[in-house]
């Protein structure tokens, strides 16, 4: 380095100026750090908003008033949907041509009559009773009656015509249509119908999932964590493992996919779309993340302890299953609910192995057909219809809330039992 | 149902065996348990052992060649009018069976040998589930015996229970390996028979994509291309896009964090950062399709563009958001790997907190960012959800961000979903593209985590 002669005095102008200059490069440099959060916080903040602005209608579904006769003849012929349509024709009795008839009819949810079966399968003695029933609507009015669509504009041009609109308008003032909380949501599988498509199917093939990746992936985790922290000779093995376990988290998860899809489908020959192959091959991507954190924990352990068990007579065993392990165990548990939230948000795997096949079963077993939370999410996003960019907001926001659970939780573990040595 | 009750007396015996050897081992020296070799429990987990691990050997052995050895008998005892075809008959042959005994229609119920095959298939199985659940309960009882037998006063159990623990141990820590092995094998394999029917040269260097084959001979306009340009180039251009805005945006977050947010603070703005890491990314995709894409379209047309409403620009920024606390948590660890003393240097010196974060703690933690960043673009580049949501299908080759471009991962995802012949070009193209988005990326990350790790050693 060479030595410079000051430019100026510290009390020349020149020098004022400059350090003015410097102090604004301080702050503007302290500003784009600030603003840098701000940005990332704001991202947050909208996608959050937008998620739920679009979603929280979807938790509210519109039901129809219909007025029902459940005669004997046309019960046993299993013919509620004629039923259904002689109680909601004499609300109108003013409508009694075809193409107004037809109107009403799309005024309800096609899945309707299979709403009324339900209710004779669960109270067989209704049969020849007149009784007063909520079916569902249809989406569009659902929709409409959420104030999506317009009421206004050339009549083409939207969704509801005139006519439907004022049966629309003359029901909701006489009560007979009326939101109410949507329990479908929460009960039913999918369905191509979006009032009477629900998440339950896609959360039970989450959980069976989830079950499986569980099972596996945290006994051999902690097990290899506990070999190569505790066990493993230093050598080049040793390092071939370390080294690959590093490179095995930072695969992408399609990679995890066509693995799963060539060698569990292509060579063991599993079943397509089942959870036992969705949480095979989530096994294997959230093995690497719970051997880090599991390899993490033991590590934090403090020599001193392993010392002590081995200085009365602990065999190396020992000393890690009876000491070392349950010191460790909050963290080890901490890092596997992180990996199991992960695994609980993964997507793209499971298109791979065909999980992303419409279903409309609630799975029963593991080898059942079925898809998890995240895959459904993505396939409602295909859908153009409007209903359904709702309900797929309100799956979000429901995936949502079992991350948070998770995530909470493994922050409650950690604070509650988290020890400094 | 077999198997669960097998599971279950398994379960029982080894539960049983354990009492039994640890009671026999505190019989065997009148209860002076000080005289054992080894503490009582480890006697009780010798028997446990002893009991199940032979039957669970039978049960993975079984289980895994059972189909295999049944099908052999199956096709055995078929006339040879049905098995005599080209492998690919027999192979639709072997479904059709195994379809028809779970009760699947198939189209091939006409053929009493098939059906008849089928329910030959059917008994056989039964026949094998039940031979499994004895034999394998015959084995536990076995071995249970055997175990409870050698159970004495001088029975080294601490170092034979501890001798199968290691061995178990080794091969949990191997399943890693071998995970690594089976994707290697698995994409080489089927990117091999791909390139048997399209070159490697083609694939790498040519510029049109349309993976449609003819399924006629005389069908017009679908020969199928595979030149792969078009897709590296879209990944590339939504990988820049992301990178641009994550790597100021998480580098900036990262400096402020470490160097001038107070602790209070911090813990306030960590855990925001990382809610981001932790949303879906199928959350991301449909915020980049319903939300950002529109978003996007209306302000390019304030201004007189043409946005596509698939443009690269959407689904890239939101990549770069999804990267943001990935780059920052990184650099937030390299940042803080910088030793305080060349800080305390330089103001020293007389510098500003800022010029001492450009000319000192940045340049002095540069391997590690870009290490960083390295790691960001590789997950960047094999992120699937977004890309596969919010850009397009069409292989466009282009530099305008405002155009649709399709990538390397939608195109894998979109060519595998659904029902696919497993032979065809187009699925096995998939796994081309996957193995050279396992390449690129495997690069990526080796190279980032070795230099990670030698600008950890360095200033330790």
């Amino acid at each position: 380095m060479s030595v410079t002669t000051a430019k100026s005095h510290y009390q020349s102008e020149a020098f004022a100026r400059r350090l003015r200059a410097r102090y604004a490069a301080e702050r503007n440099f302290k500003i784009a750090g600030i603003a840098a959060i701000a940005i990332a916080s704001l991202m947050l903040v909208v996608l959050l908003t937008s998620i739920v602005s679009k979603g929280y209608t979807a938790f509210w579904q519109a039901q129809v008033r219909v007025e029902v006769t459940f005669d004997k003849a046309q019960v046993e012929e299993r013919n509620y949907a004629a039923i259904l349509r002689q109680g909601l024709y004499a609300q109108f009795p003013q409508i009694t041509e075809r193409s107004g008839r037809r109107m009403l009819n799309e005024l309800l949810s096609s899945g309707a009559p299979y709403e009324l079966e339900a209710l004779v399968a669960r109270d067989p003695s209704i049969v020849g009773t007149t009784r007063t029933v909520w079916v569902r609507a249809d989406d569009e009015v659902d929709q409409f009656v959420k104030g999506y669509f317009p009421r206004t504009g050339p009549e083409a041009e939207r969704r509801l015509n005139d006519a439907k609109i004022a049966a629309v308008d003359a029901m909701t003032a006489s009560g007979a249509l009326v939101q109410s909380f949507n329990t479908t949501l929460f009960s039913a599988g999918d369905s191509r119908e979006a009032e009477q498509a629900g998440i339950w199917g896609a959360v039970v093939g989450s959980l069976l999932t989830l079950l499986i990746t569980m099972a596996l992936s945290v006994p051999i985790g902690i097990a290899a964590a506990v070999y190569l922290e505790e066990f493993a000779p230093k050598n080049k093995w040793t390092d071939l493992i370390e080294v690959n376990i590093n490179n095995l988290a930072a695969v992408p998860s399609i990679i995890f996919g066509l693995l799963g899809l060539a060698v569990f489908l292509g060579f063991f020959g599993l079943p397509r779309s089942a959870p036992v192959v969705g949480g095979l091959v989530m096994a294997l991507m959230t093995l690497p993340v719970i051997i880090i954190s599991a390899r993490v924990a033991l590590k934090s352990v403090p020599p001193s302890i392993r010392e002590a068990a081995l200085g009365i007579g602990a065999s190396p065993l020992q000393t890690v299953t009876h000491h070392v392990l349950p010191l460790a165990m909050p963290g080890i548990l901490t890092g596997t609910i992180i990996g199991m939230a992960r695994a609980l948000g993964e997507t793209a795997p499971l298109l791979m192995i065909g999980m992303v096949a419409f279903i409309v079963d609630v799975p029963h077993g593991l080898t059942d057909s079925a898809t998890v939370l995240p895959v459904q999410i993505y396939m409602w996003a295909d859908s153009p219809e409007r209903a359904f960019t709702e309900r797929t907001s309100a799956a979000i926001m429901i995936l949502l809330g079992f991350l948070i659970l998770m995530n909470g939780l493994a922050v409650f573990l950690r604070k509650k039992f988290e020890r400094r040595w | 149902m077999q198997i669960t009750v097998l599971v279950l007396i398994l379960a029982l015996l080894t539960v049983i065996g354990f009492q039994m050897g640890r009671t026999r081992a505190a019989a065997s020296v009148g209860g002076r348990v000080v005289e054992l070799h080894s503490v009582p429990s480890y006697h009780g987990f010798y028997v446990a052992l002893w009991a199940g691990l032979p039957a669970l050997f039978l049960f993975v052995l079984w289980t895994a060649s059972e189909g295999w050895l049944i099908m052999q008998m199956v096709l055995a005892s078929l006339p040879a009018r049905l098995t005599s075809g080209d492998p690919q008959a027999l192979n639709l042959l072997k479904a059709d069976i195994l379809n028809i005994a779970h009760g699947i229609s198939t189209g091939r119920e006409s053929d009493p040998d098939v059906v008849a095959a089928a329910q030959h298939y059917g008994t056989l199985r039964d026949i094998g589930d039940w031979s499994l659940l004895a034999v394998g309960s015959c084995l536990a009882v076995v071995g249970l015996a055997y175990g409870h037998r050698r159970i004495g006063p001088d029975l080294r159990a601490r170092n034979r229970v501890e001798r199968v623990v290691s061995v178990a141990l080794i091969v949990c820590s191997l399943v890693a390996i071998l995970t690594t092995v089976g994707i290697v094998l698995s994409l080489l394999f089927e990117a091999l028979r791909f390139f048997a029917v399209v070159s490697p040269l083609e694939f790498l260097f040519g510029t049109h994509w349309s993976p449609q084959m003819a399924m006629r001979a005389d069908q017009v306009g679908s020969s199928g291309s595979f030149g792969a340009i078009p897709l590296f180039a879209g990944t590339l251009l939504i990988t820049v896009i992301a990178m641009v805005v994550a790597v100021p945006i998480g580098l900036m977050s990262a400096i402020y964090m470490s160097e001038y947010a107070n602790p209070a603070v911090r813990t306030w703005l960590k855990p925001i950062l990382e809610i981001l890491a932790g949303i879906p990314t199928v959350v991301y995709g449909f915020f980049a399709a319903l939300t950002m894409a529109p978003f996007v379209r209306v302000i390019g047309q304030d201004l007189g563009l043409d946005v596509s409403s698939e443009s690269a620009l959407s689904a890239g920024i939101v990549m770069g958001v999804m990267i943001i606390p990935f780059v920052s948590s990184l650099s937030d660890d390299v940042i803080n790997a910088v030793p305080q003393s060349l800080r305390d240097g330089s103001y020293g010196l007389g510098a500003t907190k800022s010029e001492t974060i450009r000319q000192v703690v940045v340049p002095a933690a540069l391997p590690g960012i870009v290490a960083a960043i390295m790691l960001a673009v590789s997950r960047a580049i094999g992120e699937t959800m977004i890309v596969t949501m919010a850009a397009g299908l069409t292989a466009n080759l282009t530099a305008n961000p405002l155009e649709a471009v399709t990538t390397v991962t939608t195109q894998i995802a979109t060519l595998l979903v659904g029902d696919q012949e497993f032979d065809s070009p187009k699925t096995l193209s998939a796994f081309g593209l996957g193995l050279v988005l396992f390449l690129v990326t495997l690069s990526l990350n080796m190279v980032a985590l070795r230099v990670v790790q030698k600008y950890r050693e360095k200033y330790d």
